[in-house]
């Protein structure tokens, strides 16, 4: 990012984006919304700034948070006046919109990152996040949120999670 | 099938009645389906084998609850209620959930002495969850486009749920002689009932025309296949045709099961239904 500090020379869209970069997912607190790949697209038009936001689960409990969450920091710029999160579904969330610098963060916080270019029939190899070993076993397919499973390092003896690919 | 015209916005659909009215009859029957065995699905919780479990049959049970919300929300945008409203203060002749979904889980309330039958559980889930994979892919297809948006997204959430009961019915399809005789027992069950879900209901014919989904007897053939194929696999004896119950829940007539889980769930809603969450 190399975004001047002068941002009144800056779009007003280009402003949103980088504030946005502080909103984390609620469920991943070192992964901001744009690094998950759950930020569509930011419009501003006459101090209305509309966000159109990529649910990674369709039922996630999460999304009202994420949407309160960016309505309070663009509320925050210089010229906004009201903040509108819409939830769309084309383009449809995949797990391949994580940004690529974003898959080590996950690994520092324990997350296994999903595959690259998964496709139906491939099989799911997880690498151990904390030692990279491929000696993992499914625990359980499903976890403590909608996107995560829960695996078992068999080489370090950690207990870790790993987002399910979407695809 | 002259007539399929693709129809991008809600505003698109209400313009012709006939059009609106077979959506909605559609929406209904996606809605309460998945909302009503996922509220049986919460009813596991607590109860379920072992930890995993209960996490897992939660996390489905949420997925599911999820995608009844998105379709009631659709019923919404159509000028039909709230889709909370909907959810929670219509009277079961008003559901349109196929009566398979709204079975108990078992002898005994979930606050009263449960003795829930795992292995039926197991049976429905997966049962319904081979069907709903057959409608999702059908709506992929379908006219009405937010629709066949929010199925695609469906579809990417429901192939885990699917990987899920397969390992279930194809261990306990292999496991002790109680096993395989509680799994056997929980399919005829499941049997009695399952045929209905492949019904459009009252208003098929307008729902098939108008190109909102494919007809039955598509959806049918292609689910029963599929699902010849994983009886095969797992070394089960294939229990035939599917039997229909004798209510038809399609058309509004449901069992006291169905009247009974709708009175728990809605329970604290209809105490201040303005209440902000």
């Amino acid at each position: 990012m190399t975004h001047d500090k002068t941002t009144q020379y800056e779009s007003p869209e280009a402003v949103c984006w980088e504030m946005l970069q502080d909103v984390k997912d609620p469920e991943i607190p070192v992964i901001s919304m744009v690094e998950m790949g759950m930020i569509h697209k930011v419009r501003v038009e006459s101090g209305v700034v509309e966000v159109e936001v990529l649910p990674t689960f369709v039922g996630c409990p999460a999304l009202e948070i994420m949407k309160k969450n960016i309505t309070e920091k663009l509320i925050e710029i210089e010229g906004i006046s009201e903040v509108q999160v819409r939830f769309v579904y084309d383009p449809a969330w995949t797990s391949d919109r994580i940004a690529l610098d974003a898959r080590d963060k996950l690994k520092g916080f324990g997350i296994a990152p999903p595959p690259l270019d998964f496709k139906p029939g491939d099989s799911w190899d997880v690498s151990c996040p904390y030692c990279d070993s491929v000696y993992t076993q499914l625990e359980n397919l499903f976890g403590p949120a909608a996107c995560r499973s829960i695996l078992y390092c068999r080489h370090c003896k950690n207990p870790f999670e790993a987002l399910k690919p979407i695809y | 099938m002259g007539d399929i015209v693709r129809v991008q916005t809600v505003e698109h659909a209400k313009q012709n009645p006939q059009y609106a009215q077979a959506l909605a009859d559609l929406l209904f029957q996606l809605a309460d389906d998945d909302f009503i065995l996922a509220y049986r699905g919460s009813e596991w919780l607590g109860l379920a084998p072992h930890i995993e479990e209960d996490v897992a049959f939660s996390s489905m049970s949420q997925d599911m609850m999820g995608h009844a919300v998105m379709c009631y929300q659709m019923l919404e945008d159509l000028g039909l209620g709230k889709a909370d409203d909907l959810a929670q203060l219509r009277e079961a002749v008003t559901f349109r959930n196929a009566i398979l979904v709204e079975r108990k889980n078992g002898a005994g309330e979930y606050n009263d002495n449960p003795h829930y039958d795992w292995a039926y559980a197991i049976v429905r889930s997966y049962v319904y969850g081979l069907h709903k994979q057959v409608r999702l892919e059908a709506l992929l297809q379908s006219s009405y486009e937010p629709l066949a948006l929010i199925s695609r997204k469906m579809l990417t959430e429901h192939r885990y749920h699917l990987m899920h009961w397969q390992v279930w019915l194809k261990q306990l399809a292999n496991s002790t002689p109680e096993a395989r005789h509680k799994l056997e027992a929980a399919i005829t069950k499941v049997w009695e009932d399952a045929g209905e879900l492949s019904s459009l209901g009252q208003n098929a014919e307008h729902i098939v025309r108008f190109g909102l989904i494919a007809g039955e007897e598509l959806l049918r053939q292609k689910w029963l296949s599929n699902m010849k194929d994983i009886f095969q696999k797992a070394g089960l004896s294939w229990p035939g045709e599917p039997g229909v119950p004798g209510e038809k829940g399609r058309a509004g007539e449901h069992t006291a099961d169905l009247v009974q889980a709708l009175a728990t769930l809605s329970e604290v809603y209809r105490m201040d239904p303005a209440a902000k969450w």
